[in-house]
């Protein structure tokens, strides 16, 4: 049995948010994944987040696909409800949860087989109807939980531990987010939580649909010194063309990296981005540019990170639907049901 | 013959014995995308309206311009709707098919046609009645379009003098028709006047099949049933439909978006209670219902076998999990892509057992469009209840085609039933609470919504192995536990499920039937009991089965399962979960892509009858 409850004692001086919760009441179960795996960082990253921006966990759901990524859920926000779907269709389970309840946050975790493969045409679909949701991929360019094959996001020449090489391009998510219309692309590295926490933080906040595609190298099958994916290249190669800092909303404003600061910007929610300087002087806010970098360094054999693009200005589904503010999920037959008077009148349009 | 005109058959005096007044097959053989359709519709509709049960039927191509279609509509005055064998009058204009078409006609039947070209006479037997339909229209309209279409208005103006329809309902028709568009108004009734003087001119008029005022059909509606689920989606109270266009499927969400535009927008702020996805697949359209149903939105797609074939995996997700869902299945003759715009129900076993491992799914049988109404508005709350997948299974004859029935019904009183879900202050007073925890004893857990309480009710829904709690599990006897109890719930389903139909007056042979089969059965009776035979019934309305269904079985020596596709799926059903014996079922199948008919059915029980001479001549 691969579930196991975590020990309930904790540190009497754990620090307490907004809400009154320390991280604990943020957490899952234990993990069961390998010692080492990126996703547990990212789980690690996800409570920390969460629980910084005082988001009460109640108030987000967790959706997933199959594979070693979608198990992270169970791993992080044990309050939030979860939906650990059918492989390669979380997107359509975000989409139906979204609609069903506008109000909530919805946090998607998948993988690159998940994502990249079975699920490329429902990844593709979602991006395009603009689902209010953060869609996170751990993606470590292998098949975890089937023994190591490559994954279609492994780039051509890298070399899983068996010795397979990939002999095929591999498939951008950021690139191919942005080509389709997503409104918030960035793309982090498990290794690096101060750049991926206040990821994460905007892009819950984001109004639209927004993608992190997170290098998370696997330990066990993709984590040689000629795998793409590996810790050592992922270090080596990482090219951080825009850094950012959150400040959720209704926080002061305390920027920690003020000397570098070069723009800031406010979400819709009214948290703020503090984009500092790089050096680059990358712009996110341009769509061909972004897409230019990423493909550039690609080129390279580098990995661009960081937020990538952001459009503040792209309607939601639900904008678009002109659906009703309140859930469907509270709307009841008084609100729903035209009655027994109306049918009448609609019978005599049938005779 | 008086005014130099043709006898067009009456000379002879004789008419075909099943032919009569109020009693008559009429067929259009059109060219695919030509405009026929409204005219048609028009006619048939026209027919309802003197309140004379009507049956019309499309028989129409793959295709969007160019192939054959055919329209066929059956008159009786008795309230015999289902599918006849045999065409009294033929309306043959299009010359892909008009020598196949004529030889269609019952003797002494009639054959409309167009004679700005000319006719090779190919039978003697029947009566010919022409009209130069594309001279008259070159003659009397300027606009290229208008000419080709109202050749269809001016045969049925024609075929108003012919067979006796009030002309005064067809032009109110038009005027209704094109409400808002007044100028179109004129030219339609000119066309219809045209056709109708010009039988009046050139044939004696009425023809012996003729149509009378009748009250039969009197306080009824002519609906197709996609509409009446699209209506019963709005009533039910769906809010999230998510769909791929599929042939006959389509008109399912598209009826239900039409009327939701009309009565599920806001008043304060003229924004919309529902939202409907056109999906990149069925994978996607069954996932995004189920992903709504999870999130405590009642939820639908529709589809047909292909596209239910592709959301397989989905259902089984959906029935281990517990999610409430439903699907409307309206079938096609398959396998693979079969007949795409033929019927058929085909998919039976399909969906009964719909995904891998062992699931069960609960399948609801409507046979009429009021049915639909009622069905697709009840499956919400079946699904709710019983947090499972609902399979609506119509089928393209009665999704497509118009019927006469019984105008729909609503009691304002009864709300919602969205069955055992907690909220907020129940989750407060508990001490305990675990997804899948059988509470009451029924197999029915209590499920919460994301949201309801800020630390509790919250739990991890998954398709993989879990416990009472919704914890992962490989421990095989916990596993077992929960299948016994999904097993126990769905045993316990009917309760909430509509019961059979019976019919039963002690005979010893009865007949299960289910769905558009319906529509031929009162006719199968009317003509058993003229020979003096009679036969119980009972027709399936849900699955699981009732206990009702399993005792109608025991209690007659002989029962024939009518249904429509090759594999008696049924029978194997019946024989599974009712334990019934083999040798005392029989079927009666069709498979053809058309609705059964009395006939077919007929023919089959007679020669498996004991006291019938058929049988002799059948075993001889």
């Amino acid at each position: 049995m691969s579930y196991i409850v975590k020990p309930r004692f904790h540190h009497p001086q754990l620090q307490k948010n907004d809400l009154g919760y320390t991280r604990r009441d943020y957490e899952g179960t234990l993990t069961t994944l390998c010692g080492g795996c990126g996703h547990d960082s990212i789980s690690a990253a996800i409570i920390h987040a969460v629980h910084e921006m005082s988001l009460a966990p109640h108030q987000l759901a967790k959706v997933s696909g199959i594979g070693c990524s979608s198990k992270i859920p169970s791993y992080f926000l044990e309050r939030s409800h979860g939906f650990n779907s059918v492989h390669g269709r979380m997107p359509s389970i975000a989409t139906g949860a979204n609609l069903a309840n506008r109000e909530l946050y919805y946090l998607g975790i998948s993988g690159d087989g998940d994502t990249a493969s079975i699920g490329l045409g429902q990844f593709c679909h979602i991006v395009r109807r603009r689902i209010n949701m953060l869609y996170i991929v751990a993606n470590n360019g292998t098949y975890g939980l089937t023994k190591g094959q490559l994954s279609a996001t492994a780039d051509l020449g890298s070399k899983t531990k068996s010795g397979e090489e990939s002999q095929y391009d591999n498939i951008d998510l950021v690139s191919l987010a942005i080509d389709l219309g997503a409104s918030f692309v960035a793309r982090s590295f498990s290794g690096d939580k101060e750049q991926l926490v206040p990821l994460i933080q905007a892009g819950l906040s984001h109004r639209g649909f927004a993608l992190i595609d997170v290098i998370s190298p696997c330990v066990t099958f993709n984590n040689t010194p000629l795998s793409a994916h590996g810790y050592k290249n992922t270090w080596e190669n990482n090219v951080v063309l825009s850094e950012i800092d959150f400040v959720p909303m209704r926080k002061e404003i305390t920027a920690r990296y003020s000397a570098g600061k070069d723009k800031e910007i406010t979400l819709h929610d009214g948290s703020v981005i503090h984009l500092h300087k790089t050096g680059s002087g990358y712009d996110p806010g341009n769509r061909e540019n972004a897409l230019l970098h990423v493909n550039e360094y690609k080129k390279q054999g580098r990995i661009a990170t960081g937020l990538l693009y952001i459009n503040q200005d792209q309607s939601d589904f639900h904008e678009l639907a002109d659906t009703v503010n309140k859930p469907f999920n509270r709307l009841n037959e008084h609100d729903l049901c035209p009655g027994g008077e109306v049918l009448a009148d609609i019978n005599e349009t049938f005779m | 013959m008086s005014r130099g005109k043709r006898a067009a058959g009456g000379r002879t005096g004789k008419t075909r014995k099943t032919a009569g007044v109020n009693n008559f097959v009429v067929k259009f053989a059109n060219v695919n995308g030509s405009g026929s359709a409204s005219a048609n519709n028009l006619f048939a509709k026209a027919i309802f309206r003197m309140g004379i049960p009507v049956s019309p039927h499309n028989i129409f191509p793959s295709n969007i311009q160019g192939l054959p279609t055919w329209y066929e509509v059956r008159v009786n005055d008795k309230g015999f709707l289902g599918r006849r064998e045999g065409v009294d009058l033929m309306v043959a204009v299009n010359e892909q098919t008009i020598v196949r078409d004529i030889e269609s006609v019952v003797p002494d039947g009639y054959v409309l046609y167009d004679s700005s070209k000319a006719l090779r006479p190919i039978r003697k037997d029947v009566n010919f009645l022409p009209i130069p339909l594309k001279d008259i229209c070159l003659r009397e309209f300027q606009h290229p379009g208008q000419r080709q279409l109202f050749q269809n208005i001016v045969y049925v103006g024609a075929l108003a003098t012919l067979l006796d329809i009030d002309f005064g309902i067809l032009t109110g028709m038009i005027s209704e028709q094109f409400r808002g568009k007044e100028k179109l108004i004129l030219p339609n009734v000119h066309a219809l006047e045209l056709g109708y003087h010009y039988a009046r001119d050139h044939f004696d008029c009425p023809l012996p099949i003729r149509l009378r005022p009748s009250r039969k059909a009197r306080g009824k509606i002519l609906m197709d049933g996609n509409t009446a689920i699209g209506l019963g989606c709005v009533y039910g109270g769906a809010t999230v439909a998510s769909w791929y266009p599929l042939t006959p499927s389509t008109s399912v969400v598209e009826a239900y978006g039409k009327y939701c535009k009309r009565l599920r927008i806001d008043p304060g702020t003229g924004k919309r209670k529902f939202a409907i996805v056109q999906a990149e697949d069925e994978l996607a359209a069954i996932g995004i219902a189920i992903g709504a149903g999870w999130n405590g939105a009642r939820a639908f797609t529709a589809s047909s076998g292909p596209g239910v074939s592709l959301m397989q995996e989905f259902l089984g997700l959906a029935y281990f999990a517990e999610v409430p869902v439903v699907l409307f299945n309206i079938q096609r003759v398959g396998p693979s892509t079969g007949m795409p715009t033929r019927t058929q129900q085909g998919d039976l076993l399909s969906c009964a057992f719909a995904s891998h491992g062992d699931t069960r799914q609960v399948l609801l049988f409507p046979s009429t469009p009021k049915e639909c109404f009622e069905f697709a508005a009840g499956s919400f709350d079946i699904a709710d209840r019983l947090q499972t997948p609902v399979i609506v299974m119509s089928d393209l004859e009665l999704g497509m085609n118009e019927h006469v029935c019984d105008p729909l019904e609503w009691d304002d009183t009864g709300g919602y039933d969205r069955g055992k879900v907690l909220g907020g202050e129940q989750l407060e007073q508990m001490e305990e609470y675990g997804r899948y925890l059988d509470v009451d004893g029924d197999g029915v857990p209590w499920r919460t919504l994301p949201g309801a309480h800020p630390e509790r009710g919250s739990y991890f829904t998954r398709g993989s192995s879990h416990d009472a709690m919704a914890a992962y599990t490989e421990d095989g006897n916990v596993y077992a536990e929960v299948m016994d109890r999904l097993a126990r719930k769905f045993a316990g389903a009917g309760k909430v499920l509509p019961e059979p139909e019976i019919q039963a007056d002690g005979a010893s042979r009865g007949m299960i039937y289910f769905g558009t089969t319906a529509g031929a059965i009162p006719e199968v009776q009317h003509k058993f009991a003229k020979r003096g035979v009679r036969l119980d019934t009972l027709r399936i309305r849900s699955y699981p089965f009732h206990d009702a269904v399993s005792r109608f079985i025991e209690e007659h020596e002989i029962v024939y399962v009518i249904e429509q596709n090759r594999d008696a799926q049924l029978k194997s059903l019946l024989k599974i979960d009712c334990g019934a014996n083999d040798g005392k079922m029989r079927s009666v199948l069709n498979y053809n892509g058309v609705v059964i008919s009395a006939d077919q059915i007929q023919e089959a029980i007679l020669v498996d009858l004991p006291e019938a001479p058929e049988r002799e001549q059948a075993s001889a």
